[in-house]
């Protein structure tokens, strides 16, 4: 695994939409490796083991607590992804991610003008948030091809990337083709993938890997090698709507894939969990888990996503009581 | 550092334990402590002094047992135990019970003074010392609610001494006591001079938990004050935890006292690692290996064994690794490494690393070292060869050390060139290698795809030189049992005198010795004249020497590796064949026991022979292992695995039936023996080697040696390639044997000149003596 780093000296540059963030150059992929993807193998009990007692082994209090978990508010995609989305709701959505947290408490932890990584939608509210968002830096995330089966006509899924690029989304969260997982069609896998990243093309790409549907920690770790091998920018958990969404081994899993990938091509890509982080305490033990296995590099939105919605009013708590030592309720924070 | 600034370097921070409690309870104590006898605590004497090896602060003043301390414990148990052991099973499990509530309900100030005595960290003590010391008080609540149904013929062996070590105090105590009490023993136990402050605070949940007094004795102090123990004369067992050295001396002290002995020692367990691993998680996995408590581990995966083509992304994703651990305050829950135990010990660690860490590469974790207090880094040593100092010995510190190999082959001669054999870990995603590899290791438990899981349903001890015994399980708590049987004194038998009359009505028979499936004659080139009572002269046997042990060990040892691996129903058939073949014979070795006793039994002994061949052939494929029920995902195998080579002294009061009975239990496990014939009556034995000889038994399975008992058993007890000595005779040589042994720890089984009865048609004693059990863990999961 020792290729020629050549590109990623990290001339760490403000993006194009300003944001708060640092970007990395881009993942460009590389060739498909089949030799490289079948190579990786996964323990379940094992990694189970390294997740279960990560908690145990990682502890954050008081200050470096509430500093831990302003991070996370700076790395939530903060989501809606219904049915019964209407303008007014990413509307508010989107003031909440523009204040994530009560003025008043972030002036007093010293972090004023903290905002959310994105906000992640559907594609008919991509124009809604933009202009929500218009001036703070926040990008908009938008989900695509097919969300969340992948299973509509190709052309439409590409063509799908490109109006959404074209409303304003600065972001895309693509479906992969489960099947192609399940039946080892690791060949179409890349294929798809490198066709989703060049529609996107300035956007940057996230590849929903659908976890909960791909079998085996196995198949997850393969696939996200495949994907990143077809030109990923982050490669990202779930839906949100398996049965099973982002769980620690299958963070595990794929983020070790992330780091053989960047010792390999020198590039780094993002991780994003999604669906099922819901409680400050587990955001602090997702953290934890990408600073031991990744390094600190990736505890920045750039390379680091959670896909959440409820996970924000849990922090807000969490942090209330830090200020004041009194346990917080859920009405005194704004909803989003 | 602002909130903001910490946003940015996103460090841990401080997240310390606090010790509140644990400081009070030393203060409400004066930080001044006596022993527990008698159900009390005695007043503080003069001794030595506890400290926290995380800053040196001063923990308490211990006393110092002496030899009077002692046997006031001794004796305390001694008063308690019949009562104890006439008390109901469920009346002892209810006791066990409450310990082990207790412990839970006391878990965090124990898990903190556990911290402070030894260094290791919070994580470790709060999150596996002490719920697995719940977990064994509770298993062995159970196994004394279910002594009374279970343990049939069975009962406890008296007094027990235990000492115990300073790696794991509370829960070696636990191991100890636990399956001591469900069986109905009293104990005296010493822990580590290191760290006793949990045993203290364990004698208070004894006065909770309604332990009568005199049942659970503690006594502090040093080494002197365990050899108190082990060598006081009312003890009726002794447990020992902690080195080999140690444990070699213990053997050495106990030997021919009839005490019960059980050794945990130490170890130089492998972590081989195939290229088909998940090398993430076997990189993690020794973390949980041999930086677990600092690597201060009897089982720590401390030799790494890498398959060759992965070596290198392997050793370059653990030095990585490695430079993430967190070593530091173990009272601080997000610490990896805590402190050394000792400057003692550090000051070893650091010279054996110091002297032979140049024969390899190493590597030491970048990470800060605390200011004061026991530190050592994290160390990997990499590039060594078997013959490096620092493969063979064990280091009982937080450094690895690292070799490749090329084939599954290697990987298990690599792993096996050692004097040890407790632990192994075999990482692979292929299941058949696991399961091929992990019989063929020499080691008591092995993990696969994981490393030191423990639990008290699972048998642990080692082999070799790791020790002999199982804690843990249904074999660890026969380890605190006895046959409830009278036992008889077994006199001494010799040969008869030599008469005058000869025997030359018959052409001369040469009765040879049977070595490597060959008749063989003596190397010394002696012969000794057997008589008949009324000295008629029966024949000549060879006078066994040095050198026909040793050749007869050669034969052993190369017949035992294909012996063993052979199927039980294989081993069956032969077992019946040689029981037909003695069977058709059975005149003739009936008038030959008849000649050589005077007595009319050689009929009834023969076929007493044939049934007991036919009772090792119903066992050979029917001693089973169990699947325990661990509580993981998976499941522990107990295996039953032969020992290797036996040697045995036979009985003279049982010439034939005697040496069947041992040779054949023996071979039904998969053994190989050196059998050394009786010494009194040995023509039925050199008949025998004539049915081997005929009934497909391969070479070498079986050797017979005749000559004198107390000169074979020194050869055989000394001998490092022999596994565990039998003796029946009745010379008086257990003692002799017993200290012999200490030399590679073989296992002995001696009768301390008691005697046996050989129609008892239950053979599991032997089929016990001759197996050992290995426990393979295999956590399983897609």
């Amino acid at each position: 695994m020792q290729t020629e780093v050549t590109s990623n000296t990290s001339e760490l540059q403000a993006s194009a939409a300003g944001l708060p963030q640092l970007h990395e150059p881009r993942n460009p992929g590389t060739d498909l490796d089949l030799d490289r993807v079948m190579a990786v193998q996964v323990n379940t009990s094992a990694v189970e083991r390294r997740c279960a007692t990560l908690p145990g082994r990682r502890s954050v209090k008081k200050d470096h607590q509430a500093a831990w978990l302003l991070k996370a508010v700076s790395m939530i995609d903060l989501t809606t992804l219904s049915g019964d989305d209407t303008e007014g709701r990413v509307r508010r959505l989107c003031a909440k991610a523009r204040q994530p947290v009560a003025k008043d408490t972030l002036n007093e932890l010293g972090l004023p003008d903290l905002k959310t990584g994105a906000v992640c939608v559907y594609h008919d509210m991509i124009e809604t948030a933009v202009k929500a968002l218009h001036g703070t830096g926040i990008p908009v995330a938008a989900v695509s091809t097919g969300f969340p089966a992948g299973l509509s006509p190709v052309h439409l899924r590409v063509a799908e990337i490109e109006e959404s690029v074209k409303a304003g989304a600065e972001e895309i969260d693509i479906v992969i083709s489960r099947r192609h997982v399940l039946t080892q069609n690791w060949q179409a896998l890349y294929d798809e993938m490198k066709e989703f990243r060049r529609a996107c093309g300035d956007a940057h790409v996230k590849a929903i890997l659908a976890t909960g549907e791909l079998g085996s920690l196995r198949n997850v770790a393969r696939a996200s090698m495949i994907c990143m091998m077809a030109g990923a920018d982050f490669i990202k958990t779930s839906t949100g709507k398996e049965s099973v969404n982002a769980t620690l081994p299958v963070s595990l899993v794929m983020i070790r894939a992330i780091r053989d990938y960047h010792e390999w091509t020198g590039y780094r890509v993002g991780y994003k969990p999604a669906g099922g982080i819901s409680k400050a305490k587990d955001a602090i033990t997702y953290l934890a888990l990408i600073k031991e296995e990744l390094g600190d590099r990736w505890l920045q939105p750039d390379l680091f996503r959670f896909g959440a919605s409820s996970l924000l009013g849990d922090i807000e708590r969490q942090l209330e009581h830090h200020l004041t030592g009194r346990y917080s309720a859920a009405n005194r924070h704004a909803i989003g | 550092m602002t909130i903001a600034e910490i946003f940015k370097t996103m460090d841990y921070g401080a997240a310390p334990e606090g010790n509140k409690e644990a400081l009070t309870w030393l203060e409400a104590n004066n930080r001044s402590f006596g022993h527990f006898i008698n159900g009390t605590f005695t007043k503080a004497s003069a001794g030595f002094k506890s400290h926290n090896p995380a800053n040196g602060t001063f923990l308490a003043d211990l006393s110092k047992g002496s030899a009077d301390d002692v046997d006031s414990a001794v004796k305390a148990a001694r008063k308690a135990q019949a009562s104890w052991a006439k008390t109901s099973g469920h009346a002892r499990a209810k006791v066990l019970y409450a310990i082990a509530r207790l412990v839970q309900k006391h878990a965090r100030i124990l898990a903190v003074l556990e911290t402070m005595d030894n260094g290791k960290p919070i994580r470790e003590s709060r999150d596996i010392d002490i719920p697995l010391v719940a977990r064994h008080f509770y298993y062995h609540a159970g196994m004394a609610q279910l002594a009374e149904t279970e343990m049939q013929g069975r009962e406890a062996l008296g007094v027990c001494g235990q000492v115990i070590p300073w790696n794991f105090p509370l829960l070696m105590l636990a191991w100890k006591v636990a399956p001591a009490l469900a069986m109905g023993n009293t104990v005296v136990l010493k822990p580590a001079e290191y760290t006793s402050l949990t045993a203290l605070f364990f004698a208070e949940i004894c006065q909770q938990a309604g332990v009568p007094a005199g049942v659970v004795n503690i006594v502090t102090g040093h080494g002197a004050t365990g050899e108190a123990i082990v060598t006081h004369t009312d003890v009726n067992k002794v447990a020992f935890t902690g080195s080999t050295a140690v444990g070699r001396r213990i053997r050495e002290l106990t030997a021919g006292s009839g005490k019960a002995l059980t050794l945990e020692l130490g170890g130089k367990s492998p972590y081989i690692v195939f290229d088909d691993a998940d090398i993430d998680s076997a990189v993690e996995g020794l973390v949980d290996a041999i930086w677990f408590n600092q690597g201060q581990v009897c089982c720590a995966g401390s030799r790494l064994l890498v398959q060759e083509g992965i070596a290198e992304v392997f050793y370059a994703k653990l030095r990585a690794r490695m430079d993430k651990l967190r070593i530091g305050d173990p009272l601080d829950k997000c610490i990896d490494v805590g402190a050394i135990v000792d400057q003692r010990q550090l000051d070893r660690i650091t010279s054996l690393v110091d002297t032979h860490g140049s024969e390899g590469d190493v590597h030491q974790a970048k990470c800060d070292l605390p200011e004061g207090g026991c530190y050592y880094p994290p160390t990997l040593i990499t590039g060594l060869h078997a013959a490096a100092t620092l493969m063979q010995e064990e280091i009982f510190g937080p450094v690895l050390v690292g070799t490749t190999f090329r084939t599954p082959a290697e990987a298990v001669e690599v792993a096996n060139n050692t004097r040890y054999g407790l632990a192994a870990s075999v990482w692979t995603e292929n299941v058949n290698l696991a399961l091929d590899i992990a019989p063929k290791l020499k080691a008591g438990v092995v993990w696969t795809n994981a490393t030191n899981l423990f639990d008290a349903a699972a048998g642990f001890g080692g082999v070799r030189e790791s020790g002999f015994g199982r804690e843990g399980g249904w074999e660890g708590l026969a380890a605190y049992t006895k046959p409830a049987t009278a036992v008889k004194k077994l006199a001494p038998i010799a040969p008869y005198a030599p008469g005058t009359a000869n025997a030359a009505d018959t052409i001369d028979r040469t009765a040879k010795m049977y070595i490597g499936g060959k008749q063989a004659r003596p190397d010394a080139g002696q012969s000794q004249a057997i008589w008949s009572p009324k000295g008629k002269l029966l024949g000549h046997v060879g006078i066994g020497s040095r050198k026909d042990i040793r050749n007869a060990v050669e034969a052993a040892a190369k017949a035992r590796s294909t012996w063993g691996k052979t199927s039980g129903h294989l081993r069956a058939q032969i077992l019946y064949y040689v029981g037909e073949n003695l069977s058709a014979r059975a005149d003739e070795f009936a008038a030959r026991l008849d000649a050589m006793s005077g007595k009319k039994t050689g009929a009834a002994e023969v076929e007493a022979s044939v049934s007991a061949l036919f009772t090792a052939a119903a066992w050979a494929d029917k001693y089973d292992g169990q699947a325990h029920g661990v509580p993981i995902r998976g499941v522990a195998l107990a295996m039953k695995e032969a020992v290797g080579t036996i040697g045995m002294l036979c009985t003279d009061d049982a010439p034939l039936l005697g040496l069947v009975t041992s040779v054949t239990a023996a071979m039904a496990m998969g053994n190989a023996s050196v059998a050394v014939a009786s010494h009194a009556f040995p023509l039925a034995a050199t008949d025998f080697y004539q049915v081997l000889e005929t009934s497909d038994v391969p070479a070498g399975v079986v050797n017979i040696i005749t000559g004198d008992h107390a000169e074979l058993a020194k050869t055989l007890a000394d001998h490092l390639d022999v596994d565990a000595v039998w003796s029946f005779s009745s010379s008086d040589i257990s003692a002799d044997i017993e200290a012999r042994s200490a030399g590679n720890l073989k296992r002995t089984w001696v009768n301390n000149g008691q005697a046996r009865d050989w129609n008892a048609p239950d053979m599991r004693p032997f089929l016990e003596a001759a197996t050992e059990v290995k426990n393979i863990w295999i956590p399983y999961g897609e």
